[in-house]
């Protein structure tokens, strides 16, 4: 049971460092595959989606680096 | 000169595959390390081994994984695994870009070097029947440990279109020869490779994979030229991911030194 919770530790490891980017990144991905084609923007679908990771990103790195030290 | 249908598969397949050696560069360094540390206190024959069983384990879930997801639609395949991707490249990318930065350490194989094989050390004795359990055990849970990240980006990079998986294996093959025949005939750890540039790299490089096709996935369309040919989509957003980061460094730095001098 100990060797399962470490091999589920290990393989979360690979995807999560941080939970609330990575949480932010699921929820972005989510609701632009809900929300974006009910919008119609058209070509910019793709673009929106790379926007909204690329703020997630510049957010959670600006944060880390504001911290108290 | 036109950019033909044969030209983007060309690009795709060489992108896949270098993607996959650099990223499997680093979990390779990072393996070797530890297995030369325990080779060189305890022994060879038993790390080795224990080395080759992880790497015979981990063929086999590639063997057994990759085809499997051929046979679920590529849109649901593309949607999932872009996702993972996305979370494991956007993951790298982060800690790239703040390892640059000076925020948080870089990883150092030689000292990585000195703990395991003071570990080593320290644990003492134990053979049974000329096998060093210990040695055998601590090459293949790190084979094992570093080898499922190169599993899990195979398998994933292979997932994004039929043909994929050979050039995403080939890749991380390549990457185990070269990491391998360098460790072996120098006996030393691969401190001088750029691991946290090869890190920002591949990170732009998985995080551009993902957001094509999570976007691809859910039917997405893309702007300009990529209306028409998408995947001519995937350079640009690896190109604007590594803008992002290169401007992300010293934006990280200034907002460090902010915060000290109000703290």
């Amino acid at each position: 049971m100990r060797w399962l919770q470490s091999v589920g530790r290990e393989v979360l490891g690979l995807f999560v460092d941080d939970g609330s980017y990575a949480g932010a990144i699921l929820v972005w991905v989510g609701l632009a595959v809900a929300v974006l084609p009910r919008l119609g923007l058209g070509a910019w679908d793709g673009s929106v989606l790379f926007a909204g990771l690329a703020a997630i990103l510049v957010e959670s790195v600006l944060r880390f680096a504001g911290r108290p030290k | 000169m036109a950019f033909g249908f044969e030209q983007l598969e060309t690009a795709r397949v060489g992108t896949t595959l270098v993607t996959a050696f650099l990223a499997s560069l680093v979990e390779c360094v990072e393996a070797l390390t530890v297995v030369l540390a325990v080779g060189s206190v305890r022994g060879w024959s038993s790390p080795l081994a224990g080395a080759a069983a992880g790497l015979v384990v981990l063929a086999g879930l590639v063997a057994a994984l990759g085809p499997a997801l051929a046979r679920i639609p590529l849109h649901l395949v593309q949607l999932a695994v872009g996702t993972m991707i996305l979370l494991f490249g956007m993951r790298w990318l982060r800690k790239a870009i703040l390892r640059a930065a000076g925020l948080i350490p870089l990883h150092d194989e030689q000292a990585a070097y000195a703990r395991s094989a003071a570990a080593m050390r320290e644990a003492g004795p134990e053979r049974s029947r000329g096998w060093d359990k210990l040695a055998f055990a601590a090459a293949f849970n790190i084979v094992m440990l570093e080898g499922t990240e190169v599993v899990f980006i195979v398998i994933a990079l292979g997932a994004g279109g039929s043909g994929l998986l050979l050039p995403a294996g080939l890749g991380a093959l390549a990457a185990l020869i070269a990491v391998a025949g360098l460790g072996f005939a120098l006996h030393r750890p691969l401190a001088r490779v750029p691991e946290n540039t090869l890190k920002l790299v591949v990170g732009v490089l998985l995080s551009g994979f993902g957001t094509f096709w999570v976007g691809e996935g859910a039917g997405f369309a893309w702007p300009g030229p990529a209306a028409a040919n998408p995947d001519l989509a995937i350079p640009c957003l690896m190109a604007a991911y590594l803008a992002i980061a290169l401007c992300m460094v010293p934006a990280c730095r200034s907002r460090a030194r902010a915060a000290a001098v109000e703290g």
